[in-house]
């Protein structure tokens, strides 16, 4: 029972487990849920899925699901009488009211149910529970027995057929969106307590142990307190093509900031090379060497490079390739330079992931980054701060 | 026992179908959301609403799992020992009930509520996994076994810090609690302000879900800034017209503070207005 619809969830990559599966089962024969088709998703929905990131995947695949099956597996094969009770009430306009006044529920049920027969026979095979397709009784478009009306526009009226067509959770699934607050939750991977500075805190088991070990005799002892202590040196591509990401670059700038205690950012063009800068606005009047960067912050930063890496190839391997002006040496040379001074390193790439192998450049940074390059989306992010951390 | 919402609390159908299906499997639910969406009223209401006792849980990032079964308070016991109190002859004298004893020795229902599960270190949910399940513990002290007689409601809710193991994540039921939209949000209010008047109200929500519109916003305004703003407005007595529509754009609404907490915020917000006077 249901196995065929824990089986297409798995198939849709959703991370569910045997062990929720049978709980499912479990709610369903305890009569947690209604035998309406709602409730049903309602009930799958929290057993399965446990987190709301998930939430959109799963609303594809069970529409998918449902969308090709004539029944509820498990549940009855006839349209329980409640729900179209319900979903009737739901879609009724006022006109129809009164007349359902008129005829009575009873008469009105009947006919709704020949009329739902009828539609059946002359759709053998085709007509689907749910979905956007035509002879669907419970879909969106169509089907207009005399005074009912199913599904459709009527606003505000939200079943949970509506839930998942609308796909609400989009959202929340991780390949895409960004908010700062998603952004410093991802970034608190990054987090390294540790205790350092002044001993101010009482170390309670250690002075337990220190005075069992003095046969009774009080013997305190302090310990400093725990603070993050990771560092991070952020460099961030500017103008030009990265003018379409300025709002998602801003969000994660802004999360990091207020994120890590020890941020420091420079700014770049298109690639590094002898130079990047602290305010772009004087860009040209305040420079700082890489070179100084790079002596003044130590092995123990980890770096983080945000920039979408697009640009002619020539501005990563040759000398004097920059757009700006004559540099002596290639990109290439700065960007291993960089990762031979911080070992750990990503690249952030604001450009979705299936276009990174239609561009050389992409190709090329991320051979030097060896492969450390990851899309600025909170998936990405999650990736690369687990590879900072490693 | 079902939970069907309360006076003071409006549940949507889902969130009921997970709450009534963590009470009758026994399962503890797992709950998130936004801030200010009611993740921890809900077990106050679910207490309330069942007439059980609610047992609270609030969990910080120094928290450890042990310290929900139990504690052995060894410095009292130190202490009473160099004073020579004969109380330190036992030691069950010293340990100290955490919130889950307290619950399994209640010998009925109890809802408890463990809050901010994700602000405790990555290990705490692994640590009580097998509690959790069995509802039962060893005290290595005393050398008991501590068993649940009736099954507890469990409550954990989350803000999404940190990643929940697996293991700890298939024992639960999970829902999320979505930002409620405009009806919702209206019969959230009704519960909290039964007398306020017809027109105030729907001024008010239409700046609340602008405000949420707002592009760029850091922290948007939830729930329960809404309440707080609606209580100062009733409060101050700011007249419905105050936010009449036509001049919305151009004006800050009266009383902003309670729902803007971020300064860069306020100013977004103010530019937004000061540019759309200029195009007036």
């Amino acid at each position: 029972m249901l196995i065929d619809f824990f089986l297409h969830l798995k198939a849709k990559k959703l991370p569910v487990s045997t062990r929720e599966f049978l709980t499912l089962l479990e709610a369903l024969k305890e009569h947690v849920a209604s035998n309406s088709i709602d409730d049903f998703y309602f009930l799958a929905r929290t057993c399965l899925v446990k987190d709301e990131t998930h939430y959109d995947k799963f609303d594809q695949a069970f529409g998918e699901y449902f969308k090709g099956v004539q029944h509820v597996p498990g549940l009855d094969a006839d349209v329980p009488e409640e729900w179209l009770k319900m979903l009737m009430k739901k879609h009724l306009t006022p006109e129809e009211k009164a007349k359902l006044e008129k005829l009575g529920w009873d008469k009105l049920m009947e006919e709704f149910k020949k009329r739902l027969a009828e539609q059946k026979e002359r759709h053998a095979g085709g007509s689907k529970w749910i979905g956007t397709g035509g002879s669907s009784p419970f879909g969106h478009g169509g089907y207009h027995p005399e005074g009912i009306r199913i599904g459709g526009e009527s606003a505000g009226n939200r079943t949970a057929i509506k839930v998942w067509e609308n796909r609400e959770y989009r959202n929340l699934d991780d390949t895409v969106e960004l908010g700062t607050r998603n952004i410093k939750i991802a970034l608190r991977r990054l987090r390294r307590f540790a205790r350092e500075g002044a001993e101010d805190e009482l170390d309670l088991d250690g002075t337990i142990a220190g005075t069992a070990r003095n046969a009774g005799w009080l013997d305190i002892k302090m310990r400093p307190e725990r603070h993050n202590k990771v560092k991070v040196l952020l460099f961030l591509d500017i103008g030009g093509s990265m003018d379409d990401h300025i709002k998602v670059c801003e969000e994660l700038f802004s999360a990091a900031k207020s994120e890590f205690k020890h941020l420091e950012y420079f700014y770049f063009h298109n690639c590094i090379y002898d130079y990047v800068w602290k305010d772009n606005r004087r860009r040209h009047g305040e420079r700082f060497p890489l070179w100084d960067v790079m002596h003044k912050y130590g092995e123990d930063y980890k770096v983080v490079v945000v920039g979408d890496a697009t640009m002619s190839p020539y501005e990563v391997l040759q000398p004097g390739g920059s757009v700006e002006y004559s540099n002596e040496e290639a990109g290439a040379v700065w960007l291993q330079r960089m990762l031979d001074t911080w070992p750990r390193a990503v690249w952030l790439n604001p450009e979705p992931e299936r276009l990174w192998d239609y561009r050389h450049s992409i190709e090329l940074i991320r051979t030097i980054f060896n492969s450390r390059m990851f899309p600025l989306t909170l998936a990405g992010l999650e990736r690369a701060m687990r590879e900072l951390n490693k | 026992m079902r939970f069907e919402g309360t006076d003071t609390y409006v549940a949507t159908p889902d969130l009921m179908l997970a709450v009534n299906a963590a009470i009758t499997l026994q399962r503890p639910l797992l709950i998130k959301g936004e801030p200010g969406t009611g993740k921890t009223m809900l077990a106050e209401e679910v207490a309330g609403a069942l007439g059980v006792p609610l047992l609270q849980w609030h969990i910080k990032s120094t928290t450890k799992a042990q310290q929900g079964l139990y504690e052995y308070d060894a410095v009292s016991r130190l202490r009473d020992s160099q004073l020579g109190d004969e109380k330190v002859k036992d030691i069950s004298n010293y340990i100290v009930k955490g919130v889950l004893w307290q619950a399994f020795e209640q010998g009925r229902p109890s809802v408890i509520l463990i809050d901010e599960v994700d602000k405790a270190d990555i290990e705490f949910p692994n640590d009580l996994l097998r509690e959790l399940d069995r509802m039962e513990f060893h005290v290595y002290e005393t050398r008991e076994t501590i068993r649940a007689a009736v099954r507890p409601i469990v409550i954990i809710t989350s803000n999404n810090e940190k990643e929940l193991p697996d293991a700890f994540l298939r024992r639960c039921f999970f829902h999320y609690i979505k930002f409620p939209d405009k009806e919702t949000m209206a019969r959230i209010v009704d519960v909290h302000f039964p007398k306020l008047k017809q027109n105030l109200l729907r001024e008010a929500m239409e700046v609340f879900f602008e405000l949420r519109e707002v592009p760029g916003m850091k922290k948007k305004p939830s729930t329960s800034e809404l309440l707080d703003w609606l209580k100062l407005l009733v409060a101050e007595d700011i007249p419905p017209e105050a936010l009449r529509s036509k001049d919305r754009k151009t004006v800050v609404p009266p009383l902003a503070g309670a729902l803007l907490k971020n300064e860069q915020d306020v100013h977004l917000f103010e530019r937004l207005v000061f540019m759309a006077r200029q195009n007036r």
